[in-house]
Protein backbone atom coordinates (compact mmCIF):
# COMPACT_ATOMS: atom_id res chain seq x y z
CA UNK A 1 0.00 0.00 0.00
CA UNK A 2 0.94 3.45 -0.76
CA UNK A 3 1.97 5.71 2.23
CA UNK A 4 0.00 9.06 2.04
CA UNK A 5 3.17 11.10 2.93
CA UNK A 6 4.87 9.56 -0.87
CA UNK A 7 2.54 9.96 -2.94
CA UNK A 8 3.53 11.81 -6.04
CA UNK A 9 2.02 13.02 -9.64
CA UNK A 10 4.80 13.27 -12.11
CA UNK A 11 5.53 13.32 -16.03
CA UNK A 12 6.80 9.88 -15.99
CA UNK A 13 3.50 8.67 -14.23
CA UNK A 14 1.27 10.75 -17.04
CA UNK A 15 3.73 8.91 -19.28
CA UNK A 16 3.06 5.51 -17.71
CA UNK A 17 -0.26 6.11 -17.67
CA UNK A 18 -0.54 7.38 -21.73
CA UNK A 19 1.18 3.85 -22.19
CA UNK A 20 -1.25 1.57 -19.98
CA UNK A 21 -3.88 3.18 -22.28
CA UNK A 22 -3.09 1.93 -25.11
CA UNK A 23 -4.79 -1.31 -25.19
CA UNK A 24 -7.71 0.00 -23.90
CA UNK A 25 -8.46 1.82 -27.51
CA UNK A 26 -9.37 -1.40 -29.29
CA UNK A 27 -12.25 -1.69 -26.91
CA UNK A 28 -13.01 1.83 -27.20
CA UNK A 29 -13.35 1.84 -30.65
CA UNK A 30 -16.31 0.10 -31.64
CA UNK A 31 -18.34 1.91 -28.44
CA UNK A 32 -17.05 5.07 -29.81
CA UNK A 33 -18.24 4.63 -33.11
CA UNK A 34 -21.40 3.34 -32.60
CA UNK A 35 -22.15 6.60 -30.24
CA UNK A 36 -21.29 8.74 -33.12
CA UNK A 37 -23.51 6.92 -35.65
CA UNK A 38 -26.31 6.97 -33.45
CA UNK A 39 -25.89 10.83 -32.51
CA UNK A 40 -25.81 11.28 -36.24
CA UNK A 41 -29.49 9.14 -36.84
CA UNK A 42 -30.53 11.30 -33.87
CA UNK A 43 -30.18 14.64 -36.05
CA UNK A 44 -27.37 15.92 -33.87
CA UNK A 45 -24.47 18.02 -35.67
CA UNK A 46 -21.08 17.04 -35.91
CA UNK A 47 -20.19 20.18 -33.31
CA UNK A 48 -23.25 19.29 -30.98
CA UNK A 49 -21.69 15.42 -30.89
CA UNK A 50 -18.20 16.72 -30.15
CA UNK A 51 -19.02 18.94 -27.28
CA UNK A 52 -21.24 16.22 -25.89
CA UNK A 53 -18.04 13.65 -26.12
CA UNK A 54 -15.81 16.23 -24.68
CA UNK A 55 -17.87 17.63 -21.67
CA UNK A 56 -19.85 14.49 -20.91
CA UNK A 57 -16.89 12.08 -21.77
CA UNK A 58 -19.41 8.66 -20.51
CA UNK A 59 -20.27 6.52 -23.09
CA UNK A 60 -23.29 4.41 -21.62
CA UNK A 61 -24.53 7.59 -20.92
CA UNK A 62 -24.41 9.49 -23.91
CA UNK A 63 -25.72 6.36 -25.86
CA UNK A 64 -28.52 6.19 -23.17
CA UNK A 65 -29.53 9.70 -23.10
CA UNK A 66 -29.16 9.49 -27.16
CA UNK A 67 -32.05 6.78 -27.32
CA UNK A 68 -33.94 8.76 -25.49
CA UNK A 69 -33.50 11.84 -27.57
CA UNK A 70 -36.46 13.80 -29.08
CA UNK A 71 -37.15 17.39 -30.17
CA UNK A 72 -36.46 19.29 -28.42
CA UNK A 73 -33.86 17.98 -27.01
CA UNK A 74 -34.96 16.08 -23.56
CA UNK A 75 -33.04 18.18 -21.21
CA UNK A 76 -34.33 16.52 -18.13
CA UNK A 77 -35.12 12.82 -19.37
CA UNK A 78 -30.90 13.45 -20.67
CA UNK A 79 -29.93 14.66 -17.36
CA UNK A 80 -31.68 11.95 -15.41
CA UNK A 81 -30.07 9.30 -17.88
CA UNK A 82 -26.99 10.73 -17.12
CA UNK A 83 -27.35 10.19 -13.40
CA UNK A 84 -28.34 6.88 -13.70
CA UNK A 85 -25.59 5.59 -15.62
CA UNK A 86 -22.64 7.45 -13.80
CA UNK A 87 -24.11 7.64 -10.25
CA UNK A 88 -21.97 4.55 -9.93
CA UNK A 89 -18.50 6.51 -10.38
CA UNK A 90 -19.19 8.30 -7.55
CA UNK A 91 -17.39 5.41 -5.54
CA UNK A 92 -14.74 5.38 -7.63
CA UNK A 93 -13.83 8.61 -6.63
CA UNK A 94 -13.90 7.48 -2.98
CA UNK A 95 -11.98 4.40 -3.47
CA UNK A 96 -9.09 6.31 -5.00
CA UNK A 97 -8.87 8.67 -1.75
CA UNK A 98 -4.91 7.24 -1.05
CA UNK A 99 -3.96 9.28 -4.18
CA UNK A 100 -6.22 11.83 -4.53
CA UNK A 101 -6.14 13.18 -0.40
CA UNK A 102 -2.53 14.36 -1.99
CA UNK A 103 -3.61 15.66 -4.71
CA UNK A 104 -4.54 19.81 -5.11
CA UNK A 105 -6.44 21.94 -7.67
CA UNK A 106 -6.22 21.08 -10.91
CA UNK A 107 -4.43 17.81 -10.54
CA UNK A 108 -7.30 16.35 -8.13
CA UNK A 109 -10.33 18.09 -9.93
CA UNK A 110 -9.01 17.10 -13.23
CA UNK A 111 -7.99 13.41 -12.31
CA UNK A 112 -11.60 13.08 -11.05
CA UNK A 113 -13.08 14.61 -13.89
CA UNK A 114 -11.53 11.55 -16.36
CA UNK A 115 -12.52 8.60 -14.03
CA UNK A 116 -13.80 5.48 -16.25
CA UNK A 117 -14.33 2.49 -15.19
CA UNK A 118 -11.34 1.36 -17.21
CA UNK A 119 -9.12 3.66 -15.44
CA UNK A 120 -10.50 3.10 -11.87
CA UNK A 121 -9.62 -0.40 -12.33
CA UNK A 122 -5.89 0.27 -13.68
CA UNK A 123 -5.76 2.75 -10.71
CA UNK A 124 -7.00 0.54 -7.83
CA UNK A 125 -4.69 -2.07 -9.39
CA UNK A 126 -1.91 0.12 -9.35
CA UNK A 127 -1.97 1.78 -5.26
CA UNK A 128 -2.73 -1.71 -4.35
CA UNK A 129 0.52 -2.98 -5.47
CA UNK A 130 2.19 -0.44 -4.07
CA UNK A 131 2.11 2.73 -6.89
CA UNK A 132 2.71 5.86 -5.44
CA UNK A 133 2.56 8.33 -8.84
CA UNK A 134 -1.01 9.70 -9.21
CA UNK A 135 -0.09 11.20 -12.21
CA UNK A 136 -0.62 7.38 -13.93
CA UNK A 137 -4.67 7.60 -13.76
CA UNK A 138 -4.23 10.99 -15.66
CA UNK A 139 -1.93 10.05 -18.08
CA UNK A 140 -4.70 7.23 -18.56
CA UNK A 141 -7.24 9.58 -18.64
CA UNK A 142 -5.89 11.82 -21.47
CA UNK A 143 -5.16 9.08 -23.98
CA UNK A 144 -8.70 7.92 -23.71
CA UNK A 145 -10.34 11.60 -23.67
CA UNK A 146 -8.36 12.59 -26.80
CA UNK A 147 -9.35 9.19 -28.11
CA UNK A 148 -13.18 9.42 -27.46
CA UNK A 149 -13.64 12.94 -28.94
CA UNK A 150 -11.81 11.82 -32.18
CA UNK A 151 -13.48 8.29 -32.72
CA UNK A 152 -16.98 9.74 -32.05
CA UNK A 153 -16.57 12.42 -34.57
CA UNK A 154 -15.58 9.69 -37.35
CA UNK A 155 -18.71 7.54 -36.35
CA UNK A 156 -20.65 10.92 -36.74
CA UNK A 157 -19.27 11.28 -39.95
CA UNK A 158 -19.69 7.63 -41.23
CA UNK A 159 -23.00 7.84 -40.25
CA UNK A 160 -23.79 10.82 -42.49
CA UNK A 161 -22.15 9.68 -45.48
CA UNK A 162 -24.06 6.63 -45.07
CA UNK A 163 -27.63 7.89 -44.62
CA UNK A 164 -29.29 4.95 -43.08
CA UNK A 165 -32.87 5.01 -42.63
CA UNK A 166 -34.62 4.30 -38.78
CA UNK A 167 -34.57 0.54 -38.32
CA UNK A 168 -31.41 -0.57 -40.14
CA UNK A 169 -29.79 -3.02 -38.51
CA UNK A 170 -26.80 -1.00 -38.05
CA UNK A 171 -28.62 0.50 -34.76
CA UNK A 172 -29.05 -2.85 -33.22
CA UNK A 173 -25.30 -1.83 -32.58
CA UNK A 174 -26.82 -0.06 -29.69
CA UNK A 175 -28.35 -2.48 -28.12
CA UNK A 176 -26.01 -4.89 -28.93
CA UNK A 177 -23.20 -3.05 -27.00
CA UNK A 178 -25.44 -3.13 -23.90
CA UNK A 179 -26.13 -6.39 -24.06
CA UNK A 180 -22.28 -7.24 -24.71
CA UNK A 181 -21.33 -5.11 -21.57
CA UNK A 182 -24.18 -7.20 -19.69
CA UNK A 183 -22.13 -10.00 -20.24
CA UNK A 184 -18.92 -8.62 -18.82
CA UNK A 185 -20.63 -7.38 -15.94
CA UNK A 186 -21.93 -10.47 -14.95
CA UNK A 187 -20.94 -12.60 -11.73
CA UNK A 188 -22.91 -15.47 -11.71
CA UNK A 189 -26.96 -16.81 -11.28
CA UNK A 190 -26.56 -16.36 -7.76
CA UNK A 191 -25.84 -13.40 -7.48
CA UNK A 192 -27.23 -11.61 -10.42
CA UNK A 193 -29.71 -13.46 -11.89
CA UNK A 194 -32.77 -12.59 -9.58
CA UNK A 195 -31.73 -8.36 -9.49
CA UNK A 196 -31.38 -8.66 -13.26
CA UNK A 197 -34.62 -10.02 -13.88
CA UNK A 198 -36.62 -8.31 -11.01
CA UNK A 199 -34.82 -4.85 -12.98
CA UNK A 200 -35.83 -5.94 -16.88
CA UNK A 201 -39.76 -6.95 -15.18
CA UNK A 202 -40.17 -4.41 -13.30
CA UNK A 203 -38.80 -2.07 -16.13
CA UNK A 204 -41.36 -3.54 -18.69
CA UNK A 205 -44.16 -3.81 -16.87
CA UNK A 206 -43.91 0.31 -16.18
CA UNK A 207 -43.36 0.86 -19.67
CA UNK A 208 -46.83 -1.33 -20.42
CA UNK A 209 -48.62 0.69 -18.04
CA UNK A 210 -47.59 3.54 -19.50
CA UNK A 211 -45.16 5.53 -17.53
CA UNK A 212 -42.92 8.22 -19.43
CA UNK A 213 -39.25 7.73 -20.08
CA UNK A 214 -36.55 7.43 -17.78
CA UNK A 215 -39.19 6.35 -15.37
CA UNK A 216 -39.38 2.72 -16.75
CA UNK A 217 -35.87 2.81 -16.88
CA UNK A 218 -35.19 3.72 -13.46
CA UNK A 219 -37.82 1.61 -11.37
CA UNK A 220 -36.21 -1.28 -13.33
CA UNK A 221 -32.61 0.17 -12.35
CA UNK A 222 -33.14 0.72 -8.71
CA UNK A 223 -35.36 -2.37 -7.85
CA UNK A 224 -33.07 -4.55 -9.10
CA UNK A 225 -30.28 -2.94 -7.69
CA UNK A 226 -32.29 -2.74 -3.92
CA UNK A 227 -32.69 -6.64 -4.22
CA UNK A 228 -29.01 -7.08 -4.68
CA UNK A 229 -28.17 -4.75 -1.60
CA UNK A 230 -30.93 -6.33 0.51
CA UNK A 231 -29.52 -9.96 -0.19
CA UNK A 232 -26.34 -8.97 0.09
CA UNK A 233 -26.70 -7.93 3.17
CA UNK A 234 -28.62 -10.69 4.09
CA UNK A 235 -25.93 -13.30 3.67
CA UNK A 236 -23.49 -12.16 6.03
CA UNK B 1 -21.99 23.82 -38.15
CA UNK B 2 -25.46 23.68 -35.88
CA UNK B 3 -25.40 24.68 -32.31
CA UNK B 4 -28.90 24.97 -31.11
CA UNK B 5 -29.53 26.13 -27.86
CA UNK B 6 -31.80 23.42 -26.34
CA UNK B 7 -29.16 21.07 -27.51
CA UNK B 8 -26.55 22.44 -25.82
CA UNK B 9 -28.41 23.11 -22.21
CA UNK B 10 -29.11 19.62 -22.61
CA UNK B 11 -25.28 18.44 -22.93
CA UNK B 12 -24.39 21.20 -19.94
CA UNK B 13 -26.61 19.54 -17.69
CA UNK B 14 -25.80 16.38 -18.44
CA UNK B 15 -22.24 17.39 -18.35
CA UNK B 16 -22.41 18.94 -14.70
CA UNK B 17 -24.40 15.59 -13.45
CA UNK B 18 -21.85 13.70 -14.83
CA UNK B 19 -18.76 15.52 -13.44
CA UNK B 20 -20.90 15.76 -9.87
CA UNK B 21 -21.09 11.77 -10.37
CA UNK B 22 -17.46 11.77 -10.68
CA UNK B 23 -15.93 14.17 -7.88
CA UNK B 24 -18.82 15.02 -5.87
CA UNK B 25 -18.30 10.99 -4.66
CA UNK B 26 -14.80 11.62 -3.60
CA UNK B 27 -16.08 15.35 -2.22
CA UNK B 28 -19.27 14.22 -0.46
CA UNK B 29 -18.36 9.80 0.24
CA UNK B 30 -15.41 11.10 2.64
CA UNK B 31 -17.46 13.38 4.67
CA UNK B 32 -20.33 11.76 5.33
CA UNK B 33 -20.50 8.03 5.05
CA UNK B 34 -24.02 7.06 3.59
CA UNK B 35 -26.18 4.32 5.03
CA UNK B 36 -25.03 0.67 4.59
CA UNK B 37 -27.75 0.05 2.45
CA UNK B 38 -27.56 2.88 0.00
CA UNK B 39 -24.37 2.24 -0.44
CA UNK B 40 -24.76 -1.54 -1.62
CA UNK B 41 -27.33 0.00 -3.69
CA UNK B 42 -24.47 1.97 -5.55
CA UNK B 43 -22.42 -0.65 -5.90
CA UNK B 44 -25.41 -2.92 -7.87
CA UNK B 45 -26.70 -0.46 -9.98
CA UNK B 46 -24.75 -1.37 -12.97
CA UNK B 47 -26.50 -4.68 -14.22
CA UNK B 48 -29.94 -3.58 -13.04
CA UNK B 49 -29.87 -0.36 -14.93
CA UNK B 50 -28.04 -2.15 -18.08
CA UNK B 51 -30.60 -5.48 -17.81
CA UNK B 52 -33.21 -2.81 -17.29
CA UNK B 53 -32.39 -1.06 -20.85
CA UNK B 54 -32.15 -4.31 -22.73
CA UNK B 55 -35.19 -5.75 -21.49
CA UNK B 56 -36.80 -2.30 -22.70
CA UNK B 57 -35.34 -1.90 -26.07
CA UNK B 58 -35.55 -5.70 -27.03
CA UNK B 59 -39.55 -5.70 -26.09
CA UNK B 60 -39.99 -2.48 -28.50
CA UNK B 61 -38.01 -4.50 -31.39
CA UNK B 62 -38.83 -7.76 -33.22
CA UNK B 63 -37.98 -11.58 -32.61
CA UNK B 64 -35.12 -11.24 -34.86
CA UNK B 65 -33.47 -9.08 -32.37
CA UNK B 66 -34.09 -11.78 -29.81
CA UNK B 67 -31.89 -13.72 -31.20
CA UNK B 68 -29.43 -11.87 -32.39
CA UNK B 69 -29.03 -10.78 -28.67
CA UNK B 70 -28.61 -14.10 -27.54
CA UNK B 71 -25.75 -14.32 -30.43
CA UNK B 72 -24.41 -11.84 -28.87
CA UNK B 73 -24.30 -13.15 -25.60
CA UNK B 74 -23.04 -16.23 -27.17
CA UNK B 75 -20.07 -14.10 -28.86
CA UNK B 76 -18.71 -11.76 -26.05
CA UNK B 77 -19.14 -14.99 -23.20
CA UNK B 78 -16.97 -17.31 -25.64
CA UNK B 79 -14.31 -14.33 -27.10
CA UNK B 80 -14.56 -11.71 -24.87
CA UNK B 81 -14.48 -9.39 -27.59
CA UNK B 82 -16.79 -6.53 -27.49
CA UNK B 83 -16.57 -4.98 -31.30
CA UNK B 84 -16.76 -8.66 -32.55
CA UNK B 85 -19.22 -9.13 -30.34
CA UNK B 86 -21.52 -5.87 -31.90
CA UNK B 87 -21.18 -6.79 -35.48
CA UNK B 88 -22.28 -10.64 -34.59
CA UNK B 89 -25.28 -8.55 -33.38
CA UNK B 90 -25.76 -6.65 -36.23
CA UNK B 91 -25.06 -9.14 -38.80
CA UNK B 92 -27.77 -11.23 -37.28
CA UNK B 93 -30.66 -8.82 -37.74
CA UNK B 94 -29.48 -8.24 -40.77
CA UNK B 95 -29.85 -11.98 -41.42
CA UNK B 96 -32.71 -13.20 -39.64
CA UNK B 97 -35.46 -9.96 -40.37
CA UNK B 98 -36.05 -11.19 -43.74
CA UNK B 99 -37.15 -14.90 -42.43
CA UNK B 100 -38.85 -13.61 -39.38
CA UNK B 101 -40.33 -9.93 -39.87
CA UNK B 102 -40.26 -7.01 -37.93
Amino acid sequence: MATASSVVFTRVGLRRGNRAAIPLLIGLMPFALVVGVVSQGKGLSLLETLLMSALVYAGSSQLLALELWADPAPILAACLAAFAVNIRMAPMGAALAPWMDKLRGWRLWGTLGTIVDHSFALGVADIRSGGKDAGYLMGIGVVLWTAWILLVGVGHVMGGLVRLPPGHPLFFAATATFVALLVTLWRGLARDLWPWATAALVAVAALRVGLPQPVPLLAGALSGAALAAWRERRTP
Amino acid sequence: MMLRLDVLLAIIGMALVTYACRAGGYAVLRVVRPPPFIDAMLRHIPGPLFAAYVALALSNMGPETWLAAAAVVLTQWKTGNLGLSIVVGVLAVAGLRPLLGG
